[in-house]
């Protein structure tokens, strides 16, 4: 095999390939949004054009792309040498952010370096604590089998994820949970997916359902294994610890929703499970949403002649709510593409990943590859009416320079690292 | 160890494959196999305003300008969409105070949150620009503009009707017409609504979720254009009409004037009447309560539907009818000594004249006794059977002559009459119990019969044209000036041989120039014409006069009733002849008798 001379690498142009259209379609789709009909023009060079959000994404995009120039050429080892260096620095960011950031509609999160310029930290700091987590789990001698290596993975992981949430913003925070599937894939018991999964379960459940009758079920079930089951002492501990602890999972689930969860969280909450149809605010979001896409119908209304997005109804439509307007105006067809694209993405990228020799580049990979997939499915789950109301944008597509920096650093940095991989000795 | 792990990657990619087929299977659902979410998004965005086109004008017979639309604005409302408006500008913008705001939000809510409905009536021009203007700001508001009639001439109002908001039993009826439309109440507004209105058009425009509209939905290729009203031209006069208005003001009663080689009506008055603009804008409410509770009554229509006994002009019936039924001749002469005896002492009188008379003088002279006798022998005529017999013939003659029956004009508000039936006569004096002389009263127009005003002037065409007329009606074409309307173009028959009419035109003719109406005879015109005076249980006579004229190919019939004034020939034969002279003269020369008209009030005591 020849050795790649040149200190670039040799780039997965597939990988590159969907980010570039990726990114063109949320072009397209946010100068639609901001397209007013009447003047109808299509190239509105005009003065205005970059005060307006399609004239702005331009800059964020090509700003991005100087990003991603950099990061091919820079030394690949770079990235895990200053992991830490890195991660620090977002730590310190975060908590600057909670004395110093700009408020804005409830949430402390966007720091203000000059003006009008201002970033979200948060969203660099996914990318820092990706490293973070990939160096410290690739160091020799650390086994994820172990439980002090479990508890400062989590920390790791928690640390960020919490200052977030000081920040009034949660939604971002949840993200952090993505990083599960990269500890799984490093060795952490599936049996914790399985349990996060049935707490998620219990969660909707207890909410939904009468209280005591999913207990009663529990008992039911319970009753059962314990029939079928050998008698053996630790097993029946096993399983009456179990019912215990679901229960008591079951009766906080209402204590926790009305008292621990902020009032608009709640609704979110309540809108999704149908609980309550307030279509004046989270209910309306959502409402709105499912109507511009749902009106798609099969080929969409046509690039510029979505009127739900174009005419206010969809509110954060070029942020959170960018697939709208793919929905609307390029109907099923559309929605399909761009998650096929989506999809093909984030399974190369488990392929990329698992042809790492590094462990490093593996795990960041991973990393890469879950938060992706994290934003992808609450994003979209969202704005079809499968997932509560969390305000997280979809990677490449949604408006924002602090989103599109965060993602194209991201997915470059692995990019470049599975671009030298075989350099490595 | 770490390699065991490396086949947790399918796991992995099958999450993501599961989710993402799961948004598949999702999406298609909303997207392709359910329907709804685009009739909301349509719902959200495209909004269908009605268009409503102008309601068609209507002329006289000169083109001069009767009906005409003007535009207003109402300010509509949709509850649901009413979101943080500052209640106290849009207050101060509407110079309304916020309590009535507040009550008229709370109707518009409980009409419909959805529905529009009218927040206020008819903004005021001068207010329409800055409300406009400010509109944006308050989502959920809009302005609907419509048009409402005006009248350039303070005429004509009974004829010319009225429109007002439609009922909601219409609505039901009708699915043309929503809560809001406007639509012809009373008159020819009413009679030719669906000529006059046109036909609603619709555009769909798209607005945004901060109610501001955004342009014609594709390009309007959904829209339906409005269709304009037909106009109306009529026969009417508008001159004469305004003539006639001046020479009833005072008085009560009608003029009803008819051109009978069409029986296009020229005027049509009823006094007291009212200025047709009152019933218009914004103090319509008001009006209308004062006009109602008016003693006198200006919103009866007396020409249509006041029933008067003919009196004295009902013998002009009688002797077509005793012509054709063979008992009355033109040399007929009965005599007369001062009445006609009745039996048991009492006397129908009559007044002083020369005795026997023949058929055309007791026209001209107007002989009681004369009548009562013909009447006799009209209704004991030996070819019938028994007097009931001979009655209904009687009457039926009577009914073919326009009486006890609406005659069918475009004016919606007619009242038949009575002519009453031998049920009547058999109740009060028991079956096959009565003759003639129970009855006499019917040979001089007296008694339980009444007639309208309108009857009365189509008998005159009777007369005119010798045996037929056209339905009365007033409007003579549809749309444009050359364009007839195609309703009553039919002649209708009376039954009664045109040969006996000669005598009656002569008759009448003597009655002007040398007879009851000698006061209104003019030297440039042959005109004739019959009093009456019709005795009034309720008070003094009513003064009654038929006319036409020329009497060479009659050009005008005018039928004039005035209350409680007395004798025919003092205050009706004026009036009657003084249209007519103004008719085919275009100008009056009699102008002491003019003012004499114009200035005279009847003095009437209301209960």
């Amino acid at each position: 095999m020849r050795e790649s001379h040149n200190f670039v690498g040799k780039i997965d142009w597939i990988t590159v390939g969907i980010y570039l259209v990726l990114v063109i379609i949320g072009w397209l789709n946010i100068y639609s949004t901001v397209y007013n009909v009447q003047q109808g023009s299509f190239y509105d060079f005009s003065n205005d054009f970059f005060s307006q959000k399609s004239g702005k994404q331009l800059i964020w995009i090509t700003t991005s792309f100087l990003l991603a120039f950099i990061i091919l050429i820079i030394d690949s080892r770079f990235f895990s040498q200053f992991a830490y260096a890195f991660y620090i620095i977002a730590i310190l960011t975060l908590i600057g952010v909670l004395f110093w950031g700009s408020e804005t509609s409830g949430s402390r999160s966007w720091l203000v370096i000059y003006d009008d310029i201002r970033i979200q930290p948060a969203e660099l700091a996914k990318v820092a604590t990706n490293m973070a987590i990939a160096k410290y789990l690739s160091t020799i001698n650390i086994r994820m089998e172990d439980i002090k290596t479990k508890l400062i993975a989590f920390s790791i992981i928690l640390l960020p994820a919490l200052l977030i949430v000081l920040e009034k913003e949660t939604g971002s925070a949840l993200v952090f949970a993505s990083f599960i599937f990269v500890l799984f894939r490093e060795g952490l018991s599936g049996n914790i997916l399985i349990i996060l999964f049935l707490m998620v379960l219990l969660f909707v459940l207890a909410l939904v359902m009468n209280v005591f009758l999913l207990i009663g079920v529990i008992l039911a079930l319970a009753l059962l294994v314990f029939i079928f089951m050998r008698r053996r002492r630790k097993e029946i501990i096993s399983l009456i610890s179990i019912v215990v602890l679901a229960t008591s999972f079951i009766l906080s689930v209402e204590y926790v929703v009305e008292n621990i969860l902020e009032p608009h969280q709640q609704k979110r909450i309540n809108v999704f499970l149908g609980k309550e149809t307030d279509l004046k605010g989270a209910g309306y979001n959502i409402n709105q949403s499912m109507i511009a896409v749902g009106s798609g119908g099969l080929t969409g209304k046509g690039f510029l002649k979505g009127t739900q997005t174009k005419f206010n109804f969809v509110p954060e439509q070029s942020t959170d709510f960018i697939f709208c307007t793919i929905g609307e105006e390029w109907g099923f067809i559309g929605c399909a593409v761009v998650i096929g694209l989506y999809v093909v993405l984030l399974l190369r990228l488990l392929y990329l990943a698992e042809r790492q020799r590094s462990v490093f580049s593996r795990i960041y990979g991973y990393g890469v590859a879950s938060i992706l997939f994290f934003h992808f499915m609450i994003n979209i789950g969202m704005t079809i009416g499968l997932a509560p109301v969390i305000g997280i944008p979809l990677p490449f597509l949604s408006y924002g320079g602090s989103s599109m920096w965060g993602f194209t650093l991201l997915l470059f940095i692995f990019i470049k690292q599975d671009a030298t991989r075989l350099q490595i000795l | 160890m770490k390699k065991r792990y490396s086949e947790r990657r399918y796991i992995i990619a099958t999450i993501i494959i599961v989710v993402s087929v799961l948004f598949i299977l999702r999406l298609f659902y909303i997207q392709v196999i359910d329907k709804s979410f685009q009739k909301m998004a349509d719902n959200n965005a495209i909004r269908e305003l009605t268009e409503y086109p102008a309601r068609g004008l209507i002329y006289d017979k000169n083109g001069e300008l009767l009906v005409y639309n003007e535009a207003v604005y109402d300010l509509m409302v949709i509850p649901r969409e009413v979101k943080n408006i500052d209640t106290a500008e849009l207050c101060r913008l509407l110079n309304i105070p916020i309590d009535i705001f507040n009550k008229r939000m709370l109707a518009a809510r409980n009409y419909s949150p959805y529905v529009s409905s009218i927040f206020e009536r008819q903004i005021p021009k001068e207010m329409y620009g800055f409300v406009q203007e400010k509109l944006y700001k308050f989502p959920g508001f809009y302005i609907q503009a419509r048009t409402v009639r005006k009248y350039p001439l303070p005429i004509a109002a009974h004829a010319l009707g009225s429109i007002g908001e439609v009922s909601q039993k219409v609505i039901e009826e009708d699915s043309y017409y929503a809560p809001g439309d406007y639509i012809g109440l009373t008159g020819i507004e009413k009679y030719y609504e669906k000529v006059l209105r046109g036909r609603k058009g619709r555009k769909k425009v798209m607005f945004d979720a901060f109610n501001r509209a955004k342009g014609r939905y594709m390009n309007g290729d959904y829209d339906i254009p409005a269709v304009e009203g037909l106009n109306l031209y009529t026969y009417m006069d508008a001159k004469l009409q305004e003539y006639g208005e001046a020479l009833m003001k005072g008085k009560r009663g009608s003029i009803v004037a008819i051109d009978p080689t069409t029986g296009g009506i020229l005027a049509i008055v009823s006094s007291p009447g009212y200025d047709p603009n009152l019933l218009v804008g914004r103090n319509r409410g008001k009006n209308f309560k004062a006009l109602i509770e008016d003693q006198s009554k200006p919103l009866f229509d007396r020409a249509l539907m006041a029933q008067y006994p003919p009196g004295s002009t009902f013998k002009l019936v009688n002797a077509l009818i005793g012509q054709q039924e063979g008992v009355l001749f033109p040399d007929t002469r009965y005599s007369c000594s001062g009445g006609f005896p009745l039996g048991g002492g009492k006397v129908v009188r009559c007044h002083g004249h020369a005795s026997p008379l023949d058929l055309k003088q007791s026209i001209q002279v107007s002989c009681n006794t004369y009548y009562c006798k013909a009447f006799k022998d009209i209704i004991e005529n030996k070819k019938y059977k028994n007097t009931r017999e001979g009655f209904e013939a009687w009457r039926s003659h009577v009914i073919d002559m326009g009486f006890g029956q609406k005659l069918g004009s475009d004016l919606p508000n007619e009242l038949p009459g009575n002519i009453p039936q031998a049920e009547v006569y058999d109740k009060i004096h028991g079956k096959n119990k009565w003759k003639a002389l129970s009855i006499i009263s019917l040979a001089i127009g007296q008694g339980e019969i009444g007639i309208t005003p309108l009857q009365l002037a189509n008998l005159g065409a009777i007369i005119a044209n010798k045996g037929w007329y056209y339905p009365p009606h007033i409007v003579k074409d549809i749309g444009l000036p050359d364009c007839p309307n195609p309703l009553f173009k039919k002649k209708i028959n009376t039954g009664i041989d045109s040969s006996y009419f000669e005598i009656i035109k002569e008759g009448m003719l003597d009655v002007v120039e040398a007879g009851t109406g000698f006061g209104v005879r003019m030297t440039e015109i042959k005109a004739c014409g019959k009093t009456g005076t019709a005795q009034n249980p309720h008070g003094a006579n009513h003064s009654l006069f038929l006319a036409f004229a020329p009497y060479d190919n009659p050009k005008i019939v005018v039928s004039v009733v005035v209350e409680n004034a007395g004798y025919g020939a003092t205050w009706a034969a004026p009036i009657a002849s003084l249209m007519m002279e103004y008719y085919i003269l275009g100008k009056v020369s009699r102008k002491d008798m003019e003012n004499r008209i114009i200035n005279g009030v009847i003095k009437y005591s209301d209960k």
